[in-house]
C-alpha cells in the first residue's frame, strides 16, 4: 500500500510539474531604504526604523548606516556613496540652505549695538540676500541689570530696532519677526542686578 | 460727540487690529513652513483643491506635496527642519505642531513614494521622539540627524 501510495504520489507530482505553466516570476517587492548622513559637527545622532508589519527596529546610528524595509521586515544594508548619489542626488540637490544664526550686542540699557556689532549687520544682511525667499527672526534679550518687566520691554525694544533696521534695507517687512525674553534666556549665567556684555544681545535667524 | 469718538476709537482700534493681522496672523498662524526651492513640476494639495507650488510657497499641516518625474522641492519647516522631495514623489505632511519658546512640539509626515533627503531641526532637538517619518512598510524615529529615505522602490 505505501509502496503504491508512493508511486502515485511520484506519478502525480510528475504530471502535475509537467502540466503546470511555467510560474511567472514574482512581483518585485516595493522596498523603503533608509540611509544615516553624516554629520557635519559629529553630532550623536541616530534613525530607528521600525517595520510596521511586526519584526525588530534596526537603529541606524553610524554614518552611512543604511536600512531596507519591506512587508516582510528591516534589514541593514550597505549602500556605495556612488549608489546614494545616484538614487538620493535630487532630493539632497534640492536642500533649502541652512538656517544661519548671528547675534549682535547692544550697549548697556540701550536698544543701541555696540560698534563691532553695527558692522556685523552687513554679514547679516549679505546672507539674507543669499536665500530664496528669505525669514528673518529677531529674538532680543537683555543682562540681569534692572527689573524683569523692563528687561521684558527693553529685549522687545532691541529685537525690534534691529527689525526696523533690516525692512529699512529692503528685507519684506513680512519676513522679519521681532520677540523679546527679556532676561530669562541669559547666554551667560550670572547672579541678578550682574552687568554682562554677552547678555545683551539678538539672535537672529536667518532661513 | 462722546458717541462719536467712543465708534472713532472703536474704528482706529479695528482698522489696528485688521493691520496687525494682515501684517503677522495671516502670515504666521497656520504656516507650518516655507517652500525654498522648486525645479520642475510641484503641487500642494490642500482640502481637495491642489495648486502648484512656487518659491515662497507656504505648507499647512495635512498637506500633500507632489512631484513631477522631473521635480524636486526643497522646504525649510518654521523649527528650521530641512525636508527635499526628489522625482515622482509624494510627501503628506500629516501633523505638525512648533512652540517657538520651548521648541517643543511634534512632526510626523509620511513618503508615500519617490525619496526624501531630512535635516531634523528644533522639534527633534528638544525630543527624541516627537518628529517621524513614515514610509509604506516603515516608521522612522528621529533623533536629531540627516538622512535620506526612499519609498515604495520596486527597481533592483
Amino acid at each position: 500500500m505505501i509502496v503504491v501510495a508512493a508511486a502515485v504520489a511520484v506519478i502525480a507530482t510528475i504530471v502535475l510539474s509537467q502540466e503546470a505553466p511555467p510560474a511567472p516570476p514574482p512581483p518585485p517587492k516595493p522596498v523603503d531604504t533608509v540611509v544615516l548622513l553624516p554629520e557635519a559637527d559629529g553630532r550623536q545622532t541616530a534613525v530607528i526604523v521600525t517595520p510596521l508589519k511586526g519584526g525588530s527596529a534596526i537603529t541606524l546610528d553610524k554614518p552611512h548606516a543604511a536600512a531596507t524595509s519591506s512587508e516582510s521586515g528591516a534589514a541593514s544594508v550597505t549602500l556605495t556613496p556612488d549608489q546614494v548619489r545616484q538614487r538620493f542626488g535630487a532630493a539632497l540637490g534640492a536642500q533649502p540652505p541652512k538656517p544661519l544664526a548671528f547675534r549682535l550686542y547692544f550697549v548697556e540699557g540701550k536698544e543701541e549695538l555696540t560698534e563691532e556689532s553695527k558692522r556685523q549687520v552687513e554679514a547679516v544682511m549679505a546672507d539674507i540676500g543669499r536665500r530664496p525667499s528669505p525669514e528673518v527672526i529677531v529674538v532680543g534679550h537683555t543682562d540681569t541689570m534692572g527689573a524683569h518687566a523692563l528687561n521684558d520691554a527693553l529685549s522687545k525694544k532691541r529685537a525690534e530696532v534691529i527689525r526696523e533696521q533690516l525692512v529699512r534695507r529692503g528685507i519684506a517687512a513680512g519676513s522679519v519677526d521681532a520677540q523679546g525674553r527679556g532676561e530669562r534666556e541669559l547666554l551667560v549665567p550670572t547672579a541678578d542686578n550682574v552687568a554682562e556684555p554677552r547678555n545683551r544681545r539678538v539672535e537672529i535667524t536667518v532661513r | 460727540m462722546i458717541s462719536i469718538s467712543t465708534h472713532r476709537t472703536a474704528a482706529s482700534l479695528a482698522l489696528g487690529l485688521g493691520a496687525w493681522l494682515a501684517a503677522f496672523g495671516a502670515a504666521w498662524a497656520n504656516d507650518i513652513g516655507q517652500v525654498k526651492t522648486i525645479k520642475g513640476g510641484v503641487t500642494v494639495e490642500r482640502a481637495g483643491k491642489r495648486e502648484a507650488a512656487t518659491v515662497g510657497y507656504k505648507v499647512r499641516a495635512t498637506d500633500v506635496v507632489r512631484t513631477t518625474a522631473d521635480g524636486a522641492v526643497g522646504i525649510t519647516m518654521t523649527d528650521n527642519s530641512l525636508i527635499s522631495a526628489g522625482p515622482n514623489s509624494e510627501l503628506v505632511l500629516e501633523r505638525y505642531a512648533f512652540d517657538t519658546t520651548t521648541h517643543a512640539g511634534r512632526f510626523d509626515s509620511t513618503l508615500n513614494k519617490g525619496t526624501l533627503a531630512v535635516v531634523s531641526g528644533k522639534i527633534a532637538k528638544q525630543s527624541p521622539d516627537a518628529m517621524t517619518v513614515k514610509t509604506p512598510s516603515a516608521i522612522l524615529g528621529v533623533r536629531g540627524t540627516e538622512f535620506v529615505v526612499s519609498a515604495a522602490e520596486t527597481a533592483p
